[in-house]
């Protein structure tokens, strides 16, 4: 079984992210890594291979040349291979765009069964495991916090919008796992050794047949106008408790009328 | 006038506040149409009219219940097919972005997500706003290709009334095979209870790793009840197994945006800031003076939430009576 986990290096979370004057998130100023929720993709994949036989794991990242490291921090996790699709036309490219670049490779790759995690941490639109599947015309199994591949079908539990779902489809698929799905690994000294020789391979747009026009800034079905900072919110009155402080807490939402 | 079409979230034709709040965003754009699937049409139409639905679109078909998310795909695409409309709303949850993403793709439309409010641009067109970076920043964007299909935040405007009679209209819809490919084997409806849902309650009240086990919750549930609100927890009190997942405020939870957030014995994390930050009043209660979460408080009361908010509560009650 060949397994295609969907990876994102993305501007760390904890610190403090900017867009660029275009509206773009600006990539030069902070620190990037392998997004968080993509690590529990990760995770399920190696304990899918490690529960069978002859399962093939694969990571795939679209990003500039610096998103090799999230496909390294992978590989030291555990796994067999790499592919780094980068080419200068496809920045600025929305989810579309984005999709349209994995699907061609996940397509030119192979694949059974391919993994993502619930939202990047950056864009977190959440949309890019469904388009997948809608571009390779196979059933999306979104969400899933409880996962099962067995003789292939992926059965899953789902926290839908309004209710808690058991859901099950059959490979290929498309599956996208939330950060219940399972603790991920660290990756061992052994394992970062490892990945150091695994073999990573970099493709640009013209390997999978896609045009620049296709995807970039000029394909964007969406135009940013504005983006601002919001005003950082004052900081308000600290009080030490000194026996009445929950009485101050009720008097400041009294006046407020929340109470 | 343009049709809006708007999907509506329901169970068996109870509607959810978030779609009278798409509804009264629609009217800014057009008239707005409803998309009703499955069961519970009965139910369902008076209030869609009483917000301003002037046509409700009936798919009363079990492919809709029986499997994922994709029935719903088909169905709006047939119907936007027909009516041309020059918006399509959905709500923001897992399932009202999936088919978003799918049906833009299809339609070859633009897509914008999360919005928190949508206003009219000078070509009549619409303009988003989305909260982005742990809502540190607020974006406005525009959709440039096909129809705008646009998912909304709960709570983005209070839902206003606009009452109308609709015509009903029920749609066959022709399913594709993906559409049939992942079967619901269940589904457990998430149980309501008595106080408000977390993303439509106008006050929250959150407990995190300083409330140091699932019996202490009930405080919290104390402090909630005295003010009519919803009751949240952090990942870490989640993880832990004190409070239920679907009560998790922040990035991989719930965003919350309520006139009120009160933060018990929760630090303020970047990812938990994630889903309150843009709460109106943000009130917090914890030992550690230095604790972020008191950054963003109007209000901060450094101390022990087993001291505070017993004596919060009793003091509400005591000036009630
Ligand atoms: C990818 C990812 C996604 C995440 N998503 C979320 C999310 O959706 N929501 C979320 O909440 N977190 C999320 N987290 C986790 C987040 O980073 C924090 O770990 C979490 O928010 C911490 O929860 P906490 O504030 O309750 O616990 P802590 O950070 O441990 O803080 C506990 C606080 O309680 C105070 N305290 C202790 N005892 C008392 C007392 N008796 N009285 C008063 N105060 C007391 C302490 O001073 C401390 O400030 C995510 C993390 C990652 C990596
Ligand atoms: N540029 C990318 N490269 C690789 N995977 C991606 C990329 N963008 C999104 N994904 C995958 O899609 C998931 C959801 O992303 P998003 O729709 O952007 O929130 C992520 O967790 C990844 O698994």
């Amino acid at each position: 079984m060949k397994i295609v986990v969907c990876v994102k290096h993305v501007p760390d979370a904890t610190a403090d992210r900017t867009f660029t004057e275009d509206g773009t998130t600006d990539r030069a100023s902070v620190d990037s890594l392998l997004s968080e929720l993509d690590e529990y993709a990760v995770e399920q994949a190696l304990r899918i291979a490690e529960s069978g036989s002859d399962v093939q794991v694969s990571y795939l990242t679209v990003g500039p040349d610096d998103a090799k490291d999230a496909l390294r921090k992978a590989l030291a996790m555990g796994g067999d291979s790499a592919l780094h699709v980068a080419d200068e036309d496809i920045e600025g490219s929305d989810v579309f765009a984005t999709s349209l670049v994995l699907a061609r490779a996940i397509e030119r790759h192979g694949f059974d069964l391919v993994l993502c995690g619930m939202a990047s941490t950056d864009g977190g639109s959440a949309v890019v495991p469904a388009l997948l599947a809608e571009r390779l015309g196979v059933p999306a199994v979104t969400h899933i916090e409880e996962l099962t591949v067995e003789d292939g079908t992926v059965t899953g539990r789902r926290e839908g919008d309004s209710a808690t779902e058991r859901v099950q489809g059959t490979l290929p698929a498309v599956v996208s796992v939330t950060d219940r799905s399972g603790d991920a690994r660290y990756p061992s000294f052994k394992g970062i050794m490892a990945a150091k020789k695994k073999p990573l391979e970099t493709l640009g747009l013209a390997d999978l047949g896609i045009d620049a026009g296709q995807v970039g800034r000029t394909a964007a079905r969406s135009a940013v106008d504005t983006a601002t900072r919001r005003p950082p919110r004052t900081k308000g009155e600290l009080v030490s408790d000194d026996g009445t402080g929950g009485v101050g807490l009720a008097a400041f939402l009294t006046a407020k009328k929340f109470a | 006038m343009a049709e809006i079409l708007v999907l509506v979230d329901h169970t068996a034709g109870v509607v959810r506040k978030p779609t009278l709040e798409l509804l009264t965003l629609a009217r800014r754009l057009g008239e707005p149409t409803a998309v009703l699937l499955g069961p519970g049409a009965d139910t369902a139409t008076e209030v869609l009219g009483r917000f301003g639905a002037h046509k409700v679109y009936l798919v009363d078909a079990p492919e809709v219940e029986e499997f994922l998310v994709t029935p719903a795909v088909d169905a709006l695409a047939q119907i936007a097919e027909g009516t041309a409309p020059a918006a399509i709303l959905l709500p923001s949850g897992p399932d009202g972005k999936e088919i978003a993403a799918r049906l833009a793709l299809r339609l070859g439309s633009g897509l914008v997500t999360d919005a928190v409010d949508i206003t009219v641009g000078a070509d009549g067109r619409p303009v988003t706003e989305q909260s982005a970076f742990a809502a540190t920043y607020r974006v406005t964007a525009q959709i440039t290709r096909g129809t705008p299909v646009i998912t909304v935040k709960p709570n983005a405007v209070a839902p206003e009334p606009s009452p109308v009679t609709p015509e009903l209209e029920k749609r066959d819809i022709t399913f594709g095979p993906v559409s049939t490919a992942v079967r619901v084997l269940s589904r457990t409806p998430r149980e309501r209870g008595d106080r408000p849902e977390l993303t439509e309650a106008d006050i929250v009240v959150s407990g995190g790793r300083g409330v140091n086990g699932a019996e202490n919750f009930a405080l919290i549930e104390r402090v909630a009840d005295t003010l009519g609100a919803a009751v949240g927890a952090s990942r870490a009190a989640v993880d832990a197994g004190w409070y239920p997942h679907s009560h998790q405020v922040g990035q991989t939870g719930t965003q919350v945006s309520p006139q009120l957030y009160l933060a018990a014995g929760i630090s303020g994390a970047i990812q938990h800031r994630a889903g309150m930050q843009t709460s109106k009043t943000i009130v917090a209660v914890n030992k550690d003076a230095d604790a972020p979460i008191f950054e963003l408080a109007d209000y901060g009361v450094v101390g022990d939430l087993f001291q505070v908010l017993p004596q919060l509560a009793e003091e509400i009650e005591r000036r009630r009576s």
